[in-house]
């Protein structure tokens, strides 16, 4: 039970400090002085295709892959240096993000020899991005109770079903879709993953405005979409185990603690070098927990280095995570006297606005908090 | 060699866990735990205070995490002996130049210098009339002091001796390779590793009696409600431990003084006290009124928790101090300030 409380620090590796520099001489250069906090607070929501491709023509996109396949044989510790100075400049990474987190790791593990070499160097050159399809209106948390169906037609694949909540379908490429190819008693059996060009006929993209109005979510509607036998990933019924292969992917970088960073350190900035003593300490107890948590999360990309897989670490710093972020605009609002105001200027009222209506999606996304410490009482060996 | 060095350590304090138990006095509000002459012999002759020194310094020059680790295992059974202390006793001494501890150590502040005579007390010394030899630190010089004479006899509420001390006798000293604050967080990343070390303890219990106590015909861990409490403790006991092992990875810098190490070790103490005071609740609502007896085992480990988050700095004060250091860096230099691991420049 005790090994997955342990977060071992993870090696320093050579030329790591010339990488960071580099990266973060690039975001100086192509964000530009005019990018403020409002802008920075949309995270990793931030959608600009070619700011995408300006990473892949740096090399920082699918650093770790094979070069045979786009990527650059690094570290998964130098692409951690890289997506978190990404998300401590709140660059607009939305358009690879997902691709570059999970949907190409997935493809590169269990795909085809050529799935990977149609999709892969163009996912690493920014070019292809993805959307994650697991959502359905009736599986939520409840991913085994998946409904949405693929059925056999010859070599083909017919899909039907209805997937929900997909942030920016609506400009994505291509969508791994988890759904119900078998029957079976197991609610986890019969289940795979299908690689879905999102331009093919039969498929119906809509959008849903999340509570700040803004279109990042969308229904994305499958009415028997015919898929060739190359779509499905790994094995047929295989899903569930890539489903959550996937999610480990997704539930362990720092995107998991940083989301309202942009609002920390306009709070800084706002509150001046020598603030009252409340804020101070306010101040002082968030870095603690910031530094804290980057190095669990450094830890579990150690652990991803070595080829081991800490799901369970990764749902730690996820929980913990996502209680810092949902916290930092509570302890914003208290420090300093201004209401929250919508609209995109880039002052710290707008910047506090932004964060504090993206701050519910912190513990829903990616795994309810209540699931995550689901898991983590599974993982103590309780049941 | 770490692993075996753990193991050992572990193996150890196992076999000394029920004295450990039994040294406790029934009621802390009168006595302070009893003194473990065997166990301290046994330390003694296994070289555990001289972990830290070099070999040219005539100690062992364990990884850092590896001889604090023996200290967040002593806590896991509530050892009741100043094993930390002694550890980074002989680790200053031996950086300054100074003969290593004779006996069990502590680390004390306070008194002033004269010549080579210590004026006025130092309060609260852990272990202190257990202690053969306390390393001050006064103005920027180590002292290495023996033969204190006991003016207060006080503990802490887990009943450890917390006690005042003055000396008549003469001093050896030499200059001191680090600061009051660094000193003072030495303390504090010892009781950070104890803290972690506590939790780990705390939070195994916890699940096994989770596991074994029935109520409504089953095993109250069933309970969605006692597994999301259970799951909150672990994560506050998973981020003690790599807070605790955040700072202790950066020692040696603590010598050299880039402000890495005492970012780390206030950001750990205020990561671990707070831990300690989310979890140490949960362990003892999930035990239920058993927990709170005298003759049950959680409290030894809880009444230390709530013990060491106050001592060498509380939560607040850490988080003054690293919070002032980060709003005078200002914002541009927040981030770069985490990547440096909270190295100044």
């Amino acid at each position: 039970m005790r090994n997955f409380l342990d977060f071992p620090a993870p090696p320093i590796l050579p030329r790591q400090d010339d990488l960071r520099r580099d990266v973060r001489a690039f975001l100086a250069d192509t964000l530009g002085p005019d990018y403020g906090a409002n802008d920075r607070a949309r995270s990793w929501n931030g959608y600009d295709p070619a700011f995408s491709r300006k990473l892949g023509q740096q090399g920082w996109l699918g650093m770790t892959w094979p070069e045979t396949y786009g990527g650059k044989d690094r570290s998964p510790l130098d692409r951690y240096i890289v997506v978190e100075e990404l998300l401590a400049a709140g660059a607009p990474v939305a358009a690879h993000w997902i691709a570059d987190r999970q949907s190409g790791p997935l493809l590169l593990r269990y795909g085809t020899e050529k799935q990977r070499r149609d999709i892969l160097p163009r996912i690493a050159s920014g070019e292809c991005y993805f959307c994650i399809g697991m959502s359905e209106a009736g599986s939520g948390s409840d991913l085994a109770a998946t409904k949405t169906r693929a059925r056999k037609d010859g070599s083909n694949w017919i899909l039907k079903g209805t997937k929900i909540w997909t942030t920016y379908a609506q400009h994505a490429h291509y969508m791994i879709v988890f759904c119900r190819t078998g029957d079976t008693d197991d609610r986890h059996g019969g289940t795979s993953q299908l690689l879905v060009d999102l331009s093919t006929p039969g498929i119906t993209i809509s959008p849903i405005l999340d509570l700040s109005g803004e279109h990042h979510l969308n229904e994305v509607q499958f009415d028997d979409v015919r898929l060739p036998a190359s779509a499905l990933i790994g094995q047929e019924g295989q899903g569930w185990n890539l489903v959550m292969g996937e999610l480990a992917f997704e539930r362990s970088g720092p995107d998991r603690f940083l989301s309202s960073f942009a609002l920390l350190n306009d709070l800084i900035r706002v509150l001046g070098t020598a603030p009252d003593q409340s804020s101070v300490r306010a101040i002082g107890r968030m870095a603690a927990h910031l530094m804290v948590l980057r190095q669990m999360s450094r830890a579990v990309a150690g652990k991803l280095a070595r080829d081991e897989n800490p799901p369970l670490q990764a749902t730690i710093v996820k929980d913990l995570g996502a209680l810092l972020e949902q916290e930092i605009p509570e302890i914003a609002r208290t420090l300093v006297p201004v209401e929250p105001i919508p609209g995109p200027k880039q002052d710290f009222a707008y910047a506090l606005a932004r964060t504090l209506m993206s701050a519910p999606s912190f513990s829903l996304r990616g795994g309810t908090r209540e699931i995550l410490r689901g898991i983590i009482a599974r993982g103590l060996g309780l049941r | 060699m770490q692993e075996m060095v753990l193991d050992m350590g572990a193996k150890l304090f196992a076999e000394h866990a029920d004295a450990s138990f039994a040294a406790h006095p029934d009621d802390v509000t009168e006595g302070a735990v009893a003194w473990l002459a065997e166990l301290w012999d046994q330390v003694e002759e296994l070289g555990l205070p001289l972990a830290l020194p070099t070999e040219v310094q005539g100690g062992f020059e364990l990884p850092p995490t590896t001889a604090l680790g023996l200290v967040r295992l002593a806590a896991t059974q509530a050892i009741p002996l100043p094993l930390g202390e002694t550890m980074i006793a002989n680790w200053l001494l031996a950086h300054a130049g100074l003969p290593p501890a004779e006996g069990p150590a502590s680390l004390a502040l306070g008194p002033t210098l004269d010549g080579d005579r210590l004026t006025g007390t130092a309060a609260r010394v852990a272990f202190g009339r257990h202690a053969q030899t306390v390393v001050l630190l006064v103005g920027d010089r180590l002292v290495r002091a023996t033969g204190a004479t006991v003016t207060d006899h006080s503990h802490n509420i887990a009943g450890e001796p917390r006690d005042t001390l003055e000396w008549t006798r003469a001093v050896e000293t030499a200059p001191a390779s680090v600061d009051e604050q660094t000193f003072r967080l030495l303390g504090a990343t010892l009781r950070s590793q104890a803290i972690a070390g506590s939790l780990d303890a705390a939070l195994s219990m916890t699940v096994a009696y989770a596991n074994e106590r029935q109520q409504f015909g089953r095993p109250i861990g069933r309970f969605q409600a006692i597994q999301q409490n259970m799951a909150v403790m672990a994560t506050h006991v998973a981020a003690a431990g790599a807070a605790a092992d955040m700072a202790t990875d950066l020692l040696p810098d603590a010598l050299v003084g880039t402000g890495a190490f005492s970012a780390a070790a206030m950001a750990a103490k205020i990561r671990t006290g707070e831990a300690a005071g989310t979890s140490a609740p949960i362990a003892h609502q999930t035990h239920g009124a058993i927990g709170y007896t005298s003759e049950y085992r959680l409290h030894p480990l809880t009444r230390r928790l709530w013990s060491w988050r106050d001592e060498w700095g509380r939560e607040a004060e850490w988080s003054d101090a690293l919070g002032k250091r980060v709003c005078t860096l200002g914002p541009d230099d927040f981030w770069p300030f985490l990547t440096r691991m909270g190295a100044l420049a």
